[in-house]
């Protein structure tokens, strides 16, 4: 919090806080607006509650500090913030979802450490993870596909999203990821419970799942497009991506009963999402290029690992919280080379130069 | 015995420091094992706080009476042995009086000889100090220990649940039924709030309210002079 003068030399950013969160909003637009439409008046309920929420939360937290809340407001980090929280729930989640699930992304998950760039975790996953685990049947209700126009009208939305669903049971369903879980537990194998299953329809995102995350091609567009914009790297997403399809693929052929492939592996839930969007936030990611790089197959790796054998369905949300975790120790063993001197701390040998 | 003795300067302080100065688990952060998983009602909060309050005032008195006869060089495993006789004596009553918070608290009660809250105030209270102020001190140890527990388990409870004091018949007898309550009708349920994270949780925010009611009445009592501030800005 010093405003004292520091003695140069300074290195400028070239982009501002705001620019770079503007950037991944239009980033992520075209997947939230793909959510929308795949499903309805709810989801964009949903959206607005979870993202007005986590402004006025930011604006308390902000209040409580005893800093002017509108400079902070501005910069966009709160609306990225609920945008992603909101992204990763059920569409027809009830509105109490979206609230809570912002307040635990805001305050605890950033303002307890200290606000913008100073949180452990992502703020996202944290609030995913703890809803996912204090309200599992609110968060696994997931709604059938119901486009914008052919779905429930506009005020019927309303009491779906405010009132909760009448009979769940006639207008959701499993995702594929939850599909094939429970079919395993019916001891139906995989060739089986896929039979169903349309690579393309996923890939589209024509599938239950969550509210920003079912469009993998969208999101591969918008993440692909940030990379060009400058604004992330592609050690963390290519690194991530590349380990779930070693992973996948390995364990595929050596046993198609039991593992799923690549292709529905990396179409599945949050790997896009996550992998693009929420791995490669700077705060909670390593510094160096290797370091991204050993952070994102380690997500990759413990996505497949709890897909795979652990009990619930999807695990990115788990994965991105442990590898937050260990990247302060990432962190600690890779550090940039110091000019003049070796990796390890020596001075550089220029005795026979 | 003359009771005009607890208004004394003495005993002031040392019941200041148990119930909220030097408060186990807001300031030391000690004893945060049971604390953290015992809590998630307040019942059970207040079960442990009283059996560990128990166990306190009997083992400062212990140790201060015997403080002349201890070998400093082996001070701390004599400590411990007495802690565990007197926890295994608490285990037993509690295992014949209250069985079913004995099976709630299960695993917990016989950790009380590792409470290093026990073994702390042994050290650095009891060993120094005749039998009286030592007995006080593990007193309000214990009391301030047990409003903490109580304090985080109820709003644990409250969150988790939307029940406040829940089976407070099973602990406190069938005439204190009425103390179970509850609060939020057809409540969802914040499960977080029930596991291990949810102690933390609150912890941190009990943690953080005491040092800001703290720094409030430091603030009334010395209005921060020009140096001060001058200092502050320095430091930030």
């Amino acid at each position: 919090m010093s405003n004292k003068p520091i003695s140069g030399p300074h290195v400028a950013a070239t982009r501002r806080v705001d620019q770079i969160m503007r950037l991944v909003i239009i980033a992520l637009a075209p997947a939230t607006a793909c959510g929308v439409l795949l499903f309805g008046w709810p989801a964009l309920y949903l959206l607005a509650v979870t993202v007005l929420s986590a402004m006025a939360f930011e604006g308390l937290c902000l209040k409580m500090k005893g800093v002017a809340a509108m400079p902070y407001l501005r910069d966009g980090s709160a609306i990225v913030t609920g945008l992603l929280v909101a992204m990763t729930l059920p569409p027809w989640a009830p509105w109490w979802i979206g609230v809570v699930g912002s307040a635990l992304a805001i305050v605890l998950g950033k303002h307890v450490y200290g606000g913008l760039g100073q949180n452990l975790f992502n703020p996202a996953m944290l609030a995913r993870v703890a809803l996912l685990i204090s309200f599992p049947i609110e968060m696994t209700t997931w709604a059938n596909v119901s486009p914008l126009l052919t779905g429930p009208g506009v005020i019927d939305s309303l009491a779906i999203t405010f009132g909760g669903l009448e009979n769940p049971d006639a207008v959701t369903g499993a995702t594929t990821l939850g599909w094939v879980k429970t079919e395993f537990s019916q001891n139906r194998l995989l060739p089986g419970s896929l039979i169903e299953y349309s690579g393309l329809l996923a890939f589209l995102g024509w599938e239950r799942g969550s509210l920003g995350e079912t469009s993998s091609v969208l999101l591969l567009a918008g993440g692909i497009w940030l990379m060009r914009q400058g604004v992330i790297k592609w050690h963390i997403p290519v690194s991530l991506l590349l380990s779930i399809f070693v992973m996948s693929a390995v364990f595929h052929t050596w046993d198609s009963q039991h593992y799923m492939g690549p292709w529905v592996h990396l179409n599945s839930g949050a790997v896009m999402l996550v992998a693009f969007f929420i791995a490669t936030d700077y705060v909670t990611s390593p510094n160096t290029p290797l370091g991204q790089v050993i952070f994102g197959a380690g997500c990759g790796l413990l996505i497949f690992v709890i897909r795979s054998w652990g009990g619930y369905p999807e695990g990115t949300g788990f994965a991105i919280l442990l590898m937050n975790a260990v990247t302060p120790l990432i962190d600690h063993y890779i550090r940039p080379r110091i000019y003049g001197r070796y990796r390890n701390g020596k001075p550089l040998d220029i005795s026979n130069t | 015995m003359n009771l005009s003795i607890l208004f004394s300067e003495q005993y002031r302080k040392i019941a200041r420091d148990g119930l909220w100065d030097n408060n186990v688990v807001l300031t030391q952060n000690l004893a945060l094992c049971p604390l953290l998983a015992v809590t998630g009602t307040a019942t059970n909060g207040l079960g442990m706080g009283l059996a560990t309050m128990v166990v306190m005032v009997a083992s400062n008195a212990a140790v201060s009476v015997s403080r002349h006869l201890i070998p400093s060089e082996i001070r701390i495993p004599i400590f411990v042995l007495l802690i565990a006789a007197l926890v295994t004596l608490v285990d037993i009553f509690l295992n014949a009086w209250m069985h079913e918070l004995h099976k709630v608290l299960g695993l917990f009660i016989p950790l009380i000889v590792t409470n290093c809250v026990i073994l702390g105030r042994a050290e650095a209270f009891a060993s120094k100090q005749p039998v009286m102020p030592s007995m006080w001190d593990g007193l309000m140890m214990g009391v301030g220990f047990t409003a903490a527990m109580v304090v985080l388990g109820a709003m644990r409870e409250i969150s988790s649940a939307g029940t406040l004091f829940a089976n407070a018949s099973v602990l406190l007898g069938e005439s204190f039924r009425f103390l179970e309550t509850t609060l939020i009708p057809e409540y969802k349920g914040f499960l977080l709030m029930a596991l291990p994270p949810g102690g933390f949780i609150m912890l941190g925010f009990m943690v953080a309210l005491k040092r800001l009611l703290d720094r409030k009445a430091a603030a009334k009592i010395t209005e921060p002079t020009i140096i001060d501030t001058i200092v502050l800005e320095e430091g930030a």
